[in-house]
């Protein structure tokens, strides 16, 4: 329990520590960092969304005067007149028909889902942008927006998920290394020495030959190694921090030491392993669209960039396929490193917030010397 | 201007954005002559030195006159303050192992300067470099010139920087607190040197200390600066003798003086130590045995009462921080400890922990020992919440108002952070989150060191305040000798980890026994 409970009158006004609000600050003035947050924020919260955006069945409809949500509800064809009693396509001419006869429908803007096969493109497959395809379709006509909206969101949700991962296997380790040094840091040091030598990529593609790959295998793999990074990083941030004088104080005083760990000496380690995070991010992303694209990543069908990558490769005479995966993976990783960039600088103690300085760049003249 | 004057300022001003820290300074330098300024920490002492040489950084605003040899610095071309910072002023600053390159040899740095400013280059620098290291009595003179400066002692560093600035016959030379991180009888020895090498090449010194004892000794006049502004200009001994302004009267007063409070006669043994020693492993080579181990703390017996303060002096190295770690035990020590009738040296994980509270510890750097990121309520409450879990939330809080009133802070600070707080307000905190434990027993490691002359003294006071209150017993730790004999009842004095003398304090000054207690108390001024 923290005692700021009890100061409730001036808690509120103050609320953040000092340093904390000087790193705000530091991170709102960096107006390029703070509109890339803003901006792949939006960006992710409209991908959570994608199923409302992109969809092979309509968001809403009313057939023979009853509501249907075929978004989230699946219906039997057979609920339309149709004859099987399988879930209904509601691109089948037949179930169009039946519904614009009896009823309504309320369509997503982009009427297809990432693996629906658009069976009316009329022409080659991939075809080119045009109002029905708003980027146009792939090789096996499926709509290249709907991939790239849910692509998105995997790429993203996997990067969070390895993130977050990665950070609690790598900070504990780290921690305990740091805070015992000795014999537990120099046994712990070569170990990771040894497991880091290994070959992740080759390690995954051995074992796409071995099991079928799914996001979570992926996953799994790859957060066996991701977590060494943070290693050295925290490790060192605590063999600091064990000597600083309020730590021995806190060990004079009959502390625990998981008590001293997590009050004392992770806040400073967080410092440094937070401005590591986005570069993580991006190295995640990275990774699953580098396995991807050598198709030793997610199974066939899922909605993947990697994927989109290799289709702009294999299908040069189709260009908005390679510049679409491009633009949408150089935007995404662009802000990713924005946003690190304003992270970095606003932990960075040595650049002060001048009152008279609105718009100060990451270089600031400021860094005293 | 005189032509004896050498350096000059009249109505000189720096002011940093809206921030005015140097106001209206006159100061001048004759050659030969020593000036010194002092006062308290950020009252603009170094800025103004600093900054009337265009050392500052960019951003601080700086008007009035200043002349160096007839010349107005002021108008002085870009290209020829590099001549004249290096060349006909010379510099020797506090800290003197980040003033010199950690990767560079002593001889290659100054063979630097002597190329930039005089352009001598091979046989003859190497010649010139050894006549200015036998300048400064530096031993094994050839040694010292392939010696890098992590190799070199804290004095021996500062002898090097010492050569450097007078490599090239300065006119003027400016000390920045030149000994403060330095053990006194060095600190003697240093400006001994400086007054010497002043005599016999005629050069201006400027003398920024805050140390008032040193300054007495070798300085001829004396600025007193406060918040910036200059208090009083007198020559040392008029302002010794009679102080006009009543700043300077306060900062000639703020010595430590005074005595503990006598103890009880029957005051019962609290801390005994039998054959208390520290070692340390050495690393092993890759062939060959392992060198024995290094001996930080010898074998030392000793025993402290209820209400009594041990006082432990030393120069830096001899042993007595880690005696303090061993006694806490935050430190793997050999021989017996008993604290209050039970053996401490054998107590394990948390049988050891809950008796910590009984025995605190307070350290010199009031900036490191309190966690930045925490309000003072919750670093001054911790120890509490931990050794008494069943205390109701009103209990703490009521606790710790209680502490800070005791050590003299307002009772509303405590949703306030440590970087609000000045180093003595720091130091009031740290004695207060030790104090709500409790503790029989206080070690107090150099707690006064890293305060100026007057916050000192209040905190002497307090502590001494504490122990009639309290009964609590001391062991002071310090390498000031005027504080340790305002403060302790008996002391010891260490060296090289060895016990060196021990005895009541009053008969250890007036009488010591072994030369090197001598040595110390000499050079201490007292």
């Amino acid at each position: 329990m923290r005692l700021s409970s009890l100061f409730p009158a001036t808690r509120g006004r103050r609320g953040l520590s000092p340093i904390t609000r000087r790193r705000l600050n530091v991170f709102r003035h960096n107006r390029r960092a703070l509109a890339s947050l803003w901006i792949f924020g939006m960006l992710f919260i409209l991908s959570l969304a994608a199923e409302l955006i992109s969809n092979d069945k309509p968001l809403v409809m009313q057939y023979q005067g009853d509501w249907y949500v075929p978004v989230v509800v699946d219906y039997p064809e057979t609920t339309f007149g149709g004859f099987l009693p399988t879930t209904t396509d509601y691109h089948d001419p037949f179930v169009r028909s039946q519904i614009e006869a009896h009823g309504w429908a309320i369509w997503p803007p982009v009427p297809f889902d990432y693996q629906t096969l658009d069976r009316d493109v009329g022409g080659p497959v991939p075809s080119p942008p045009g109002p029905r395809h708003w980027l146009g379709t792939d090789d096996q006509g499926r709509d290249v927006f709907a991939r790239v909206i849910y692509g998105f969101r995997l790429s993203v949700a996997f990067a969070l998920a390895l993130t977050a991962g990665s950070l609690v296997i790598g900070v504990s380790i780290g921690a305990l290394q740091g805070y015992y040094g000795g014999k537990i840091d120099l046994i712990g040091q070569r170990l990771i020495e040894i497991w880091s030598g290994l070959p992740v990529l080759f390690l995954l593609i051995i074992l796409a030959s071995l099991v079928e790959p799914n996001i979570w295998w992926l996953l799994g793999i790859m957060l066996l190694f991701t977590w060494l990074g943070l290693v050295d990083i925290v490790r060192a941030e605590f063999l600091r921090a064990r000597n600083l004088e309020y730590v021995r104080a806190a060990r004079a005083m009959g502390l625990p030491s998981r008590l001293i760990m997590w009050r004392h000496v992770l806040p400073n380690a967080m410092v440094a392993t937070l401005t590591f995070i986005p570069f993580l991010f991006t190295g995640a992303i990275t990774t699953l669209t580098a396995l991807d694209f050598l198709g030793f990543g997610l199974p066939p069908g899922s909605p993947s960039l990697g994927e989109l990558v290799a289709q702009g490769k294999n299908n040069l005479q189709a260009p908005w396929l390679g510049i679409t995966a491009f633009v949408t993976l150089s935007v995404m990783l662009s802000l990713l490193v924005f946003i690190g960039e304003g992270l970095r600088d606003a932990f960075d103690p040595r650049i002060r917030m001048p009152t008279s300085m609105p718009q100060p760049t990451t270089r600031s003249p400021e860094r005293s010397p | 201007m005189t032509p004896a004057t050498i350096f000059e300022l009249r109505d000189f001003a720096i002011r940093f954005g809206d921030f005015q820290a140097v106001t209206a300074l006159d100061l001048h330098v004759d050659r030969g002559e020593t000036v010194a300024v002092v006062g308290e920490s950020g009252s603009g002492k170094s800025v103004s030195v600093l900054g009337a040489l265009n050392l500052l950084p960019p951003g601080s605003e700086i008007s009035g006159v200043r002349r160096f040899a007839q010349r107005d610095l002021g108008a002085l071309p870009r290209g020829e303050w590099n001549a004249l910072r290096g060349g006909r002023i010379g510099f020797v600053f506090q800290e003197p192992m980040t003033s010199l390159n950690p990767l560079h040899t002593v001889g290659k740095q100054l063979k630097e300067t002597l190329r930039l400013h005089q352009g001598l280059r091979g046989g003859e620098a190497t010649r010139r470099s050894r006549e200015l290291l036998e300048r400064v009595r530096l031993p094994r003179v050839d040694d010292m010139l392939t010696a890098r400066p992590h190799q070199l002692s804290g004095g021996q560093r500062q002898r090097v920087m010492i050569a450097m600035a007078i490599a090239n016959a300065p006119e003027l030379l400016i000390a920045d607190e030149p000994t403060t991180a330095l053990d006194v009888t060095v600190q003697r020895e240093i400006l001994t040197l400086l007054d010497e090498l002043r005599r016999e090449q005629g050069m201006g010194v400027i003398l920024i200390s805050h140390d008032l004892n040193l300054v007495q000794c070798h300085a001829d006049r004396v600025v007193v600066m406060k918040s910036g502004a200059v208090v009083e200009t007198a020559a040392t001994a008029t302002l010794f003798a009679s102080p006009q302004r009543a700043y300077s009267r306060e900062l000639i007063a703020a010595v430590p003086e005074g005595h503990p409070p006598a103890i009880a006669g029957d005051a019962p043994v609290l801390l005994e130590t039998q054959a208390l020693s520290v070692n340390f492993a050495r690393a092993k080579p890759l062939l060959g045995r392992r060198p024995p181990p290094f001996v930080a703390l010898e074998p030392l017996s000793f025993s402290l009462r209820q209400g009594e303060t041990l006082g432990v002096v030393g120069e830096s190295g001899s042993g007595k921080s880690t005696l303090a770690f061993a006694l806490l035990r935050l430190l793997t020590a050999n021989g017996r400890i008993t604290f209050d009738g039970e053996r401490l040296d054998t107590l394990q994980g948390r049988a050891l922990r809950q008796r910590r509270h009984q025995f605190q510890i307070v350290f010199q750097d009031p900036y490191g020992s309190l966690s930045p990121r925490m309000p003072v309520a919750d670093i001054v409450s911790e120890g509490l919440r931990f050794h008494q879990p069943d205390l109701t939330p009103e209990r703490i809080e009521a606790q710790v108002s209680e502490v800070l009133a005791e050590v003299g802070l307002p009772a509303n600070c405590g949703d306030r952070y440590p970087h609000e707080f000045s180093g003595g307000q720091r130091q009031r905190i740290a004695i207060a989150r030790a104090l709500i434990l409790r503790p029989r027993m206080l070690v107090l490691d150099e707690p006064t060191s890293a305060l100026d002359r007057t916050v000192q003294k209040q905190l002497i006071q307090l502590l001494r305040d504490l122990q009639t209150r309290h009964g609590i017993s001391y062991l002071f730790i310090s390498h000031d000798l005027a504080v340790v004999r305002a403060m302790s009842h008996r002391v010891m004095v260490l060296k090289n980890g060895k016990l060196v003398e021990c005895g009541d304090i009053e008969a250890v000054f007036q009488a010591p026994q072994s030369s090197h207690t001598r040595e110390l108390i000499q050079a201490a001024y007292v």
